[in-house]
């Protein structure tokens, strides 16, 4: 993001023998004031700790297809491997009768595989967000697996010809209301509502810059304009507007991204505008215009990077604030279609199922954990572009 | 003279960043006498402030520590003293002026709030017993109408009458020391010599100690009785000041003396090309009112100045701040919208937009003042020098713009091989050099300088001003100088404007005109700026 990490592009060899070629021009460097920076970062252990913790879950999450599906990673079958992860196979290349895809957890296609000698290997769960776990022990939403009964579990323990609760699948937070497994849904979910945030965030915080730059730079009649326009622009209310287009269009990923976007670039503009004004009377901007340097360019290269402190301090609280967001449509019942992994669809259930707290708990604490994470992490990153602080 | 007020032994200060421990000034020692005036002189950098505000134990504390020494006041030493019995002796006993008037004061406050606050608290003086002392400090401190001006908010005072006010402030408990910290270098040389003699008369009328912090060595011998030269943290010399200045010991204090700016100015050119001239330029900034915004009014930035520059000159502009020097060089870059026909090498450049202005630009380069704000912070010092070099030579090879980059560093004396680094590990006077090789890389015939030199300290000043003598003759460059330092000018220009509200108060070689000064208001600024004078009444503004 910071346009000082630049990546050092090698000289040409004939560098004059006077002159020694730097060499740190061989690999991406970081300029003192971003070491100093990333020192005080680390500085704030806690900070840094919530860094790499969010960094491994969101790894995770983003190979969340690897670790809860109800599809194995791979099939033998007939001598030959299947990897129905990546491919979807028909049911009958593994004997069935129907066309469709084949569902690896029906128990007939299973016989099928095993009785050609073939196996299945499995992801750690084996349920994706939106599989229906068609063979409850109790009515849905279901208990965590592991605090079942042996009475609840015995009818289904007999018809899977199995000898108690310990050898079901489990559903460790047991299931929602749907009969979906909440761990699946939960791993989903939370990619969703990062990713969402991540691409929110950065689409509104370049648009905003970008409004903010030409306002501040420019000044005088756009500047008078385009604060104006702005400020009608806010004081639209958004969720009115938000619930009458979700009535015409159906809100998938991206037209609610579309919406949302549509309110949230103004977040930064008055912030990088300041900044831009305060900025286009420094003298090296001057020292560039005698130059003769084209405005783009002086927006960029020299202006921009000013800007970009207060904007990188902003955020990951922004991020925080769009998560936040799409949560709260879904838990209102107008973000994601239904049956998507949805934090805020988790929220929702756990309100109206008060009997089954393994619903709200888990969605109130992934949420409470995935936001402490990002605050975390925006106090440490305030506290690296804060000229004024000294090292501890 | 005969007992010591102030006794500052073996007094260090350090401070702490992190892991890293600089000492910032190093053991020093000296004492003022009752009466005296003790002038600590050094460079930038060299311990000067630090030691005042030492004094006052205004440092950023505990970052800021010290090491080892005393400072004894009246026989009690203040390093030990706890905060309170410290604030009984700050403003009450020991006083102090800062340099910038225009920080100083607080802008949301009038005149009367700030002054009565100070003598609520250490003579607990309110009302009206307060606004009668109040007008009585600001008549000693020679603020025309001191009763009408109590209402007034600092941004209605000029900034010689904010530094007036500081000074009241600062006398307001008749303290018996009073530090003053450059408290003259944002002046003009005018208000500066006014100033100076208020100082004086003041410190005679009320007895008081004075220790006087500047680089300016003119000032130190009109008004020190004694001096300490200070270097990187030491006091490498101290005497009177008749002594330091006749037969100095220390080869530190004699380049200090010796660093006035030898005046060789660029010969007059009467019958070279005209590489500039101006006919007429007027810049007026309109004063608009009211709720339609209707122009009422025009500020004269630049009213009416016509001027030309001849190939190899260097034309030299004075003035006061206000006086519409800086304007008149922008609006000769046409950075600056202007009216008047501006022409360059004989083509006009009147009505030309940004992308047509773009193949002159090459050849009419600018150096500012501020050496910290001239300079990008997050580029390194080649790509600084070589971004003119990627608008006007678009073709050259990467080997190519190096050499160029290499070739002007060496031309203002710096080592080629820093180029990678970033401005802020520079220090001023190098920084000046880099903005001067910014605008030398791009090979121009006409470079405006606009006051390069009065940020910088006194060495380094002679120092540059060679270096630009230099290059104008080794390179054959026209300069248009911009200043208000006099000797510098003095050094420089082969031709001399005087500059006043916008107008040309007077115009002629420089030589001439220094020599033989035919203005008023000509005579006062020469007078205010060699001799550190205040000239007949009503020839400069207060």
């Amino acid at each position: 993001m910071d346009d000082r990490t630049s990546v050092r592009v090698a000289p040409k060899p004939a560098v004059p023998e006077t002159a020694p070629a730097a060499p740190r021009r061989w690999r991406i460097t970081l300029s003192p004031i971003n070491q100093r920076r990333w020192q005080n970062f680390k500085a704030n252990r806690r900070g840094y700790v919530s860094l790499w913790i969010f960094l491994v879950l969101f790894a995770i999450s983003l190979c969340a297809e690897l670790i809860a599906n109800d599809k194995p990673f791979v099939v033998k079958y007939d001598g030959q491997f299947f990897f129905p992860i990546f491919r979807t196979y028909s049911e009958t290349t593994f004997g069935g009768e129907f066309e469709t895809a084949a569902d690896y957890r029906d128990p007939y296609l299973q016989k099928l595989i095993a009785d050609s000698g073939g196996f299945m290997v499995w992801p750690l769960i084996r349920y994706s967000y939106n599989t229906h776990n068609l063979d409850l022990p109790t009515p849905a939403p279901s208990k965590p697996t592991w605090l079942l009964t042996e009475e609840e579990c015995a009818g289904v323990v007999q018809k899977k010809g199995l000898s108690g609760c310990r050898d079901l699948e489990y559903n460790w937070l047991g299931t929602d209301d749907q009969g979906f497994d909440v761990v699946a849904r939960l791993i989903y979910g939370f990619r969703i509502s990062v990713l969402f945030g991540l691409i929110l965030t950065s689409i509104s915080s370049l648009i905003g810059v970008a409004a903010g730059a030409v306002q501040g730079y420019f000044g005088g009649w756009v500047d008078l304009i385009f604060q104006r326009v702005i400020e009608i622009w806010t004081s639209v209310p958004s969720l009115y507007l938000l619930l009458i287009i979700s009535s015409v269009l159906v809100p998938s990923f991206f037209v609610l991204l579309g919406i949302l976007l549509l309110f949230s670039w103004v977040a930064l503009v008055g912030l990088v505008r300041a900044e831009f004004l305060r900025g286009r009377n420094f003298e090296y901007i001057q020292a560039a215009r005698a130059l003769g340097v084209s405005n783009a360019v002086i927006m960029f290269r020299h202006l921009l990077p000013n800007a970009m402190v207060a904007t990188m301090t902003f955020l990951p609280f922004i991020l925080s604030g769009s998560v936040m967001t799409l949560t709260s449509l879904d838990f209102l019942g107008f973000g994601l279609p239904p049956g998507s992994a949805s934090l805020g669809e988790l929220l929702k259930q756990g309100k109206a199922n008060i009997q089954a707290p393994w619903l709200g708990i888990s969605g109130f604490f992934t949420l409470a954990i995935m936001l402490s994470l990002l605050i975390f992490i925006g106090e440490a990153v305030r506290d690296a572009f804060d000229p004024r602080k000294t090292f501890r | 003279m005969a007992t010591k007020l102030l006794d500052v032994q073996d007094l260090s200060i350090g401070f702490r960043q992190g892991t890293r421990e600089t000492l910032a000034v190093d053991r020093i020692s000296f004492d003022i006498a009752e009466g005296e005036t003790v002038a600590l002189v050094g460079e930038s950098g060299s311990g000067k402030s630090a030691t005042a505000l030492s004094i006052m134990k205004l440092l950023p504390y505990p970052t800021a520590h010290h090491p080892s020494g005393a400072i004894r006041f009246k026989g009690q030493d203040l390093l030990t003293m706890s905060e309170r019995q410290i604030r009984d002796v700050r403003g009450n006993d020991i006083s102090i002026i800062f340099q910038e008037p225009m920080t100083s004061l607080n802008p949301l406050h009038t005149i009367e709030k700030q002054i009565g606050e100070i003598l609520l608290l250490h003579q607990g003086l309110a009302g009206a017993a307060a606004r009668d002392r109040t007008v009585d400090l600001l008549q000693q401190v020679g603020i025309p109408d001191p009763a009408g001006r109590l209402k007034s908010y600092p941004h209605q005072l000029s900034g010689g009458q904010r530094q007036r006010v500081m000074i009241a402030m600062a006398l307001a408990n008749e303290p018996d020391l009073l530090i003053a910290d450059e408290p003259t270098t944002a002046l003009d040389v005018t208000v500066q010599a006014q100033i100076l003699r208020l100082l004086k008369d003041l410190q005679t009328r009320l007895g008081m100690a004075m220790l006087f912090i500047t680089h300016d060595l003119g000032i130190v011998r009109k008004l020190a009785d004694r001096v300490c030269v200070m270097k990187e943290g030491k006091i490498v010399e101290q005497g009177p000041v008749e002594r330091v200045f006749t037969a100095h010991e220390h080869p530190y204090t004699r380049a200090l003396l010796a660093a006035e700016p030898k005046p060789d100015p660029a010969p007059l050119m009467p019958h070279a090309p005209i590489v500039v001239a101006a006919n007429d330029l007027k810049v007026w900034f309109p004063i608009k009112r009211g709720v339609l915004r209707q122009t009422v009014g025009h500020i004269k930035a630049v009213d009416g100045i016509s001027i030309e520059v001849r190939q190899g000159e260097t034309l030299g502009i004075v003035g006061e701040s206000g006086s519409g020097k800086t304007t008149l060089g922008l609006a000769i870059l046409r950075l600056i919208s202007s009216q008047g026909l501006i022409t360059f090498l004989g083509k006009p450049l009147t009505g030309l937009n940004f992308k047509a202005m773009r193949p002159f630009r090459r050849n009419m380069q600018v150096v500012f003042q501020d050496p910290y704000g001239s300079l990008s912070p997050r580029m390194s010092i080649s790509d600084i020098i070589e971004e003119g070099l990627w608008v006007h030579f678009p073709d050259l090879s990467n080997e190519e713009r190096e050499q160029k980059v290499i070739r002007a560093l060496r031309d203002v004396g710096l080592d080629p091989a820093t180029r990678f680094r970033y401005p802020h590990e520079f220090s001023g006077g190098q920084r000046q050099r880099i903005a001067v090789a910014r605008a030398i890389v791009l090979e121009p015939t006409f470079i405006v300088l606009d006051e390069p030199t009065s940020a910088l300290d006194m060495l380094i000043q002679a120092q540059i001003v060679d270096l630009l003598r230099d290059l104008q003759k080794r390179l054959n460059l026209t300069y248009l100088f911009i200043s208000h330092d006099l000797r510098v000018v003095a050094a420089l220009a082969s031709r001399l404007i005087v500059m006043r509200h916008g107008k040309v108060v007077e115009e002629g070689p420089a030589k001439e005109l220094f020599s033989r000064p035919q203005s008023d208001y000509t005579r006062a600024l020469f007078a205010a700026a060699f001799k550190l004078e205040t000239a007949s009444e009503g020839a400069v503004a207060q």
